[in-house]
């Protein structure tokens, strides 16, 4: 029925999926102490089809996790499920250890759940200082919004963040005008300075350059010292410059865990999807 | 310190072009006008033309708002301008003839029940506000804005988006004057409101009193259409771009679209309103035909041809579209050519093809584009 993954509780503990696979969720709630970003037996069903079916994930403080898998793999429908666009057959996901299974998106996202689709989104029509200022973790409401002026220390925060990726001179264009590797660097630079606990990427690398793609790795692994970041991807390049655990799904479940040179040894990874 | 790149244009050089046609716009109505009266140039029907077509204005400011900027097509501004023109028309009616107590407009129409004599007939109980003028001119803002931001509220929150909206919009239209053309109503059904004889005091067939109506419409305008910028100058209003330009990603930064979206539909709502309180005492009438769907699609044109998301472009194309109505819907001959006031749909309808294929941004952007050639040429 599952895969058998044990995950490894930071004292010591150790937890099989068999054995609690229908664990209360008082149980649940308890375990989800020792993470950041917690799913048990979170599982998501579209018109009988199996999308997702996972018995243990979880993600500690100040981690770098990156998942992979063939396409069709549940990767995109975790991170729905995970920031409430989709909601789960069953299971539940905790985050901060609050149980946030079924809040809107709205509240996951103010709680600190940050994300970046596929296909970057950015405002077309704003400049691209303006998309930054709307991503300011304040004044979303719209009273406060009519009121809000931008502080210096916020600009200067904006204006530093934009240099890094190398948009500062670009500032005032609108977002309409610049190439799909500034775009998804804008993504992610909105999503940084809406200081989320948990960034969601969800394939940063995707038809970006070699050089794009350097870049966008030193990023998410400058970053890493300070967030949490759950990195979705294809590009196995990539993977292998941000050097950190791997979790490989496929069919909706959860294979293998470990490193990079782990994984790739795993014999069921290499049959679902680094054999083909 | 912010690098220059070639790429990056001069946004503020675009705003200030958008905003040199709307201060244009303004010396014309504010001070051309006035003056050519003064001097017995144009008439004071003249005049008094300008100010009805300077209160549609208004209304295209909230249409704009909320269709060039925020990205709802609503076909409901008609009903709000009516809602704000029978609030001031039934202030009118006070003003007018009276018998029992009772408007003359209102009691052309009073059905009797069985039994009931001439004589007997009661004040329905909505007509009491509108005798004060100061009540009547907060309810003709507060209704429209308030009936907006029910049906905003309840369409947004359920997410009901697009043409769905813009359905949703229209048949609460149909509705609302098929209520108001009832005699049951007791809003003087299809004969509407009228038989007006003053306003705060002063006669309204005094020329004096049209140009005063004239100057107030015109302020009102001014005054809208500097709120109006204001109002997209803050983060409100970029808001409310990121809202025409992806929902789903501004409800994942944290915002609540419903809550913005409701809010600039109350203040269009608003706006239609006072376009509404300002038109019927210069046009001395205000009938259900305002309020029909047909009224709300030819303020969608207006905003269309002037140029949407610009607000002098809403401005322009209102005041355009009616001069244009006005000149072309009188019967006049040229040589063996006679023109007739039935080529007008003709003419509105090749306009509207014509602005949406072959310039989408609007008389705005000719204008616009006009002055970049002449630069080009004086250049050479």
């Amino acid at each position: 029925m599952s895969s058998g993954i044990i995950t490894r509780h930071p004292e010591g503990l150790v937890k099989s999926v068999d054995i609690y696979r229908d664990q209360k969720p008082e149980i649940n709630a308890l375990w989800s102490y020792s993470y950041l970003l917690y799913l048990s037996g979170v599982t998501a069903v579209f018109d009988g089809f199996k999308a997702l079916d996972i018995g243990d994930f979880a993600i500690h403080h100040k981690e770098l996790r990156v998942v992979i898998g063939p396409n069709g793999a549940g990767k995109s429908t975790m991170c729905d499920v995970i920031t409430g666009k989709t909601r789960p057959t069953s299971g539940q996901v905790y985050f901060d250890h609050k149980n946030i299974t079924n809040l809107p998106e709205v509240e996951i996202s103010t709680m600190g759940i940050g994300r970046k689709f596929q296909t970057p989104t950015v405002f077309d029509s704003l400049t691209v200082y303006e998309n930054m200022e709307l991503a300011l973790p304040l004044a979303k409401g719209p009273f406060a919004a009519l009121l809000y002026k931008t502080a210096t220390q916020e600009r200067e925060k904006i204006m530093s963040i934009l240099e890094r990726v190398h948009l500062d001179g670009l500032a005032h264009i609108q977002a309409r005008f610049l190439s799909h590797g500034q775009r998804q660097w804008l993504a992610i630079s909105s999503l940084i300075i809406s200081e989320p606990q948990l960034l969601l990427v969800d394939e940063p690398a995707a038809g970006l350059t070699d050089k794009e793609t350097e870049l966008t790795a030193e990023l998410l692994l400058e970053l890493k010292n300070n967030h949490t970041i759950l990195v979705i991807e294809h590009d196995m390049d990539f993977v292998r410059q941000l050097d950190s655990t791997v979790t490989v799904l496929n069919e909706g479940r959860v294979i293998a865990e470990g490193s990079l040179e782990q994984i790739k040894q795993d014999e069921q990874v290499i049959e679902a999807y680094l054999g083909r | 310190m912010i690098k220059q790149n070639i790429l990056t244009p001069a946004p503020k050089g675009l705003d200030k072009k958008m905003h040199l046609n709307a201060l244009v716009i303004m010396m014309v109505c504010g001070v051309l006008i006035p003056v050519l009266s003064a001097f017995g140039v144009i008439s004071v029907e003249m005049v008094n033309m300008f100010g009805r077509y300077l209160a549609f204005a208004i209304v295209a400011l909230g249409l704009d708002l909320i269709w060039g900027y925020t990205g709802i097509l609503s076909l409901a501004q008609s009903f709000f301008f009516a809602l704000g023109g029978y609030a001031m028309g039934m202030y009118l009616s006070f003003q007018g003839t009276l018998f029992n107590g009772i408007p003359e407009s209102l009691y052309v129409v009073y059905p009797y029940a069985v039994g009931q004599a001439k004589g007997s007939e009661v004040l329905p109980w909505f007509w009491l506000p509108f005798q004060h003028f100061s009540f009547t001119v907060f309810l003709g803002l507060a209704i429209p804005a308030l009936v907006a931001a029910l049906v905003g509220f309840f369409g947004f929150y359920s997410r009901v988006k697009g043409v769905y909206f813009s359905i949703l919009t229209q048949a609460l239209t149909v509705a609302a004057t098929m209520f108001f053309s009832k005699n049951e109503m007791f809003f003087a059904g299809t004969n509407g409101l009228t038989h007006f004889k003053t306003i705060a005091g002063l006669s309204l067939t005094e020329n004096s009193t049209k140009i005063i109506l004239y100057v107030i419409t015109f302020a009102a305008l001014v005054l809208a259409y500097y709120l109006s910028k204001a109002l997209t100058k803050t983060k409100f209003g970029r808001v409310l771009i990121a809202v025409r330009d992806d929902e789903k990603s501004l409800r994942f930064a944290g915002f609540k679209p419903y809550l913005y979206k409701t809010a600039i539909f109350a203040f269009a709502g608003m706006l239609a309103g006072l376009g509404g309180m300002l038109y019927t005492p210069q046009a001395n009438i205000i009938t259900p035909s305002f309020m029909e769907a047909k009224w709300s699609i030819l303020m969608v044109i207006w905003v269309a041809v002037g140029g949407r998301g610009t607000l002098s472009g809403a401005v322009l194309g209102a005041l355009a579209i009616n001069l244009l109505y006005n000149s072309l819907t009188s019967k006049w001959t040229l040589g063996f050519f006679t023109w007739s006031p039935d080529y007008w749909p003709i003419v509105l309808g090749f306009l509207f093809i014509l602005v949406v294929l072959v310039f989408p941004q609007g008389l705005q952007s000719l204008w616009g584009q006009a002055k970049e050639n002449m630069k080009g040429r004086m250049g050479k």
